[in-house]
């Protein structure tokens, strides 16, 4: 089962990178569509700003969640001598 | 040799060869031709010392056996050529010889007595006898003869030596009486001396001693008896005989005193004619009488003297048989036959006195009666008629009758006168003669009177003598037996103080002895009785050892059997637990071994078992494990996986390197499956090689070492097997723990043979 899960972790994670990617993409573009319309005058980079600000969301999220097994949390400890 | 062999025969190729190239086929020819001439020449001298050195070691070793021995040993199946050649080894030749001098040595010791009996040299007769002593154990048996006869040869040479009278031994007693026998005729004087005082010195036992003293009294008793009694008889007959001949004697006496009597009354009387008639018959009945009387006499007197020489030889015989007890009898015997002999002899001289008178008596009336038929004759020539009995024919008578009678009366008287004068004239000559005579008849009377005298008074001397010799013998006796007496009150009361001494001596000796016999006994029986109780302990404990032995025996059968029911449990259980494992289907795991253990654990029963089974990991027990096949499938998915993200580790995890890792599963190819090698080295520790590695093993069954193998990822691969690698480390810790459980208890099972 665990191996199923590690397995099937990569995939998931695959999944829901892509997953999220997509939806950030999309979520971007939404957006950027939105503003481009609303703001800035129905220009393109909004939306590939948009877009690409999702992407690159998506992206770093995909990578910090394939990351995260190796991400080391350090504490600073003051020892009181 | 044969590497000088080659070197040569290589030397000779090179010299020969070494100037032209040649092709193979002419090397070796040149070979050949070369091995011809110089190998040839090496292979005889070889040849010839290998001769040469077997020959001189068989003729040596035909000359020294212990050269030759030395090399049968050190050199195998050398025995066999040397054998071959020269025959079977010497030694063997010795041996004969050795027992032929030995079998000649006790013959000729054994011979020495046998031929020279008479050995003089005390030196070589101790030599014999200490000899033939051991000789008979050395020498296989000798005639049974010569050894009896050796032995006792040697008795009677020991006994000669010693002096010492050594009885020979019983066995031996024929021999030696053979020997005694032999050596009787010899003329050897200390043998003889010695074997003759070994002879009579034979010691009698003493109750043959006695027995032949009782013997000899009794003999003598017997002999005593016999001889009183035959004197007894012989005097009895004797006496009897006497006394009858002395009656008879004295009857003749009488009868012819009486016939003289009669006689001369029938001379002298003149009686008338009928009482002289009677007169006569009485005569002649006296004469009869007499006659009778006197062969009566005669024979009794006869077998008188046969008696008393019957007794006269009984008296000598006991006499020549010399018993001491018998003389007293002896003499009596002697004196009564003394007596007796003279009182015939006495009543025999009244007889012949008697007889002699009645002789001249007899002479006289012959005288008487011849005168008588004379003058009767006469008167008859005369007187033709007148008859006898003229005495009473007076009337009867004639004148002339008368007359012629007186005439012839007158001439008769004057005859009878003439010759009276001429009697008286040759009276005195008559006279002396019959003096003389008579002298000489009373000297032969008296000679004979003198003799019988003589003889009686020498008799009774003699007896009187011996009478006196024994009374002096008896007095004697009684000295001597009083002096005896003295000699043996002194001799017993020497002895008794010897006995004394001797009695204390022996005394205390046998004390000794019996104090050191009691203190054997009684060590011994404390011994006995010791050992006794040490052996009745020792079985009591070798019983109780073995009763014990017994229960344990039975303990530990019922304990071993117990532990065989139990290993038989824990097998069991092993058993379905490894069955359990197998249960395992494709990718679900088996069914969690918790049962199973439990069995297990129950039926452990020490602590390695039970370790064990507590050793099982705990998702095995509840879960279960995977199979090696579910894995082994597994890994095979997982090893695209592993490879996708073979470069992704710690320092590299961006999306880039995912990537890249990506690509580099893509392009790059490695074996399916590669056999791994014994050590890994650095260059083996790339993914893919152990991946590789990995799937051989595991493809091969070895599912621990893919996982070792495995286990050498690092990075994300690693953390993608990493699941799978717990999942083979179960597998394998739960088949571990299970094949080292089914080995224990099929370990125990076999050794529930045997106690454990």
């Amino acid at each position: 089962m665990t191996s199923e899960n590690m397995a099937d972790e990569y995939g998931r994670k695959w999944d829901r990178c892509l997953a999220d990617t997509a939806v950030k993409t999309a979520t971007g573009l939404g957006v950027g569509i939105v503003l481009s319309v609303l703001l800035f005058k129905r220009r393109m980079w909004p939306v590939s700003f948009g877009s690409g600000l999702g992407l690159g969301m998506g992206y770093s999220n995909c990578q910090h969640d394939f990351r995260s097994p190796y991400l080391i949390h350090g504490h600073t400890v003051k020892v009181n001598a | 040799m044969l590497g000088v062999c080659l070197r040569g025969a290589h030397a000779t190729v090179r010299k020969n060869c070494v100037r032209s190239p040649l092709t193979p086929l002419q090397s070796y020819r040149c070979y050949s031709t070369s091995r011809s001439s110089g190998a040839s020449r090496v292979v005889a001298l070889g040849l010839v010392t290998v001769g040469g050195g077997v020959g001189g070691t068989l003729l040596y070793s035909k000359w020294d056996p212990k050269f030759r021995a030395a090399v049968e040993k050190n050199v195998p199946y050398s025995d066999w050529l040397l054998g071959l050649a020269l025959g079977p080894a010497p030694e063997d030749a010795r041996l004969p010889v050795r027992k032929q001098v030995e079998l000649n040595q006790p013959p000729s010791m054994l011979d020495k007595p046998k031929t020279d009996p008479k050995a003089k040299s005390q030196k070589s007769v101790k030599e014999a006898a200490e000899a033939s002593g051991p000789e008979s154990s050395l020498v296989p048996p000798p005639p049974a003869q010569s050894i009896q006869e050796a032995s006792a040869e040697a008795t009677q040479i020991i006994s000669a030596i010693s002096e010492v009278p050594s009885v020979p031994a019983t066995c031996d007693s024929e021999a030696a009486a053979d020997e005694c026998k032999e050596c009787h005729k010899h003329a050897d004087v200390s043998e003889t001396a010695a074997v003759a005082s070994a002879e009579p010195l034979k010691e009698r036992p003493v109750d043959e001693v006695t027995a032949r003293l009782v013997q000899q009294d009794q003999e003598e008793e017997k002999l005593l008896a016999s001889l009183s009694s035959r004197l007894e008889d012989s005097l009895a007959s004797s006496a009897k005989a006497t006394l009858q001949a002395i009656g008879a004697q004295e009857v003749a006496l009488q009868a012819v005193t009486q016939h003289t009597r009669k006689l001369k009354d029938a001379m002298e009387a003149e009686a008338p004619s009928d009482e002289k008639s009677t007169q006569w018959k009485e005569l002649e009945a006296a004469l009869a009488e007499r006659t009778a009387a006197v062969k009566d006499a005669t024979t009794t007197l006869s077998k008188a003297n046969e008696a008393l020489e019957g007794l006269k030889s009984v008296i000598n015989q006991a006499k020549g048989q010399k018993v001491a007890a018998a003389r007293p009898l002896i003499l009596a015997a002697e004196e009564n036959l003394h007596q007796m002999v003279v009182d015939l002899d006495k009543v025999v001289s009244k007889v012949r006195s008697a007889e002699s008178e009645a002789k001249v008596v007899s002479q006289y009336t012959e005288l008487v009666n011849e005168a008588k038929q004379q003058f009767q004759r006469e008167v008859s020539s005369l007187t033709p008629e007148i008859q006898a009995n003229w005495k009473g024919l007076t009337g009867k008578l004639s004148v002339d009758d008368l007359n012629a009678l007186i005439a012839h009366a007158h001439r008769r008287i004057d005859q009878l006168n003439r010759e009276l004068a001429e009697q008286r004239v040759r009276e005195q000559i008559h006279i002396e003669a019959a003096l003389e005579q008579q002298k000489v008849e009373d000297h032969k009377v008296l000679d004979a009177a003198v003799t019988t005298a003589m003889g009686h008074v020498k008799e009774e001397a003699r007896l009187n003598l011996e009478q006196k010799l024994a009374e002096l013998r008896e007095v004697m006796e009684a000295e001597m037996r009083t002096q005896l007496r003295r000699q043996a009150a002194a001799h017993t009361d020497h002895v008794r103080d010897v006995l004394k001494v001797q009695e204390q001596e022996l005394r205390a000796e046998a004390e000794q002895v019996l104090n050191s016999k009691i203190l054997d006994q009684e060590t011994r029986y404390r011994q006995l009785t010791q050992e006794q109780l040490d052996n009745f302990t020792l079985d009591m404990n070798a019983a109780y050892a073995r009763l014990k032995g017994i229960e344990e025996a039975i303990d530990s059968h019922a304990v071993a059997e117990e532990t065989a029911r139990e290993a038989h449990q824990l097998w069991l259980s092993v058993e379905a637990l490894s069955y359990a494992l197998k249960s395992a289907g494709a990718d679900s795991p088996s069914m969690p071994l918790e049962d199973a253990a439990e069995a297990v654990r129950a039926s452990c029963h020490d602590d390695f078992c039970s370790a064990l089974a507590s050793a099982l990991p705990q998702e095995s027990l509840q879960r279960g494990v995977y199979s090696e096949a579910s894995l082994r499938a597994r890994f095979n998915a997982l090893r695209s996986l592993a490879r996708r993200v073979a470069l992704i580790d710690e320092s590299r995890n961006s999306l880039y390197q995912y990537f890249l890792s990506y690509l580099q599963a893509a392009l790059l190819f490695e074996d399916q499956q590669e056999a791994p090698p014994s050590q890994l080295s650095g260059a083996d520790l790339d993914p893919f090689k152990l991946l590789s590695y990995a799937s051989y093993c595991l493809e091969h069954g070895d599912l621990e070492l893919a996982a070792k193998l495995v286990n050498q990822l690092r990075g994300e691969a690693r953390r993608v097997v990493e699941d799978w690698l717990t999942e083979a480390r179960l597998t394998l810790e739960t088949r571990q723990v299970v094949s080292l459980l089914s080995a224990y208890a099929n370990a125990a099972g076999l050794g529930t043979t045997q106690a454990p």
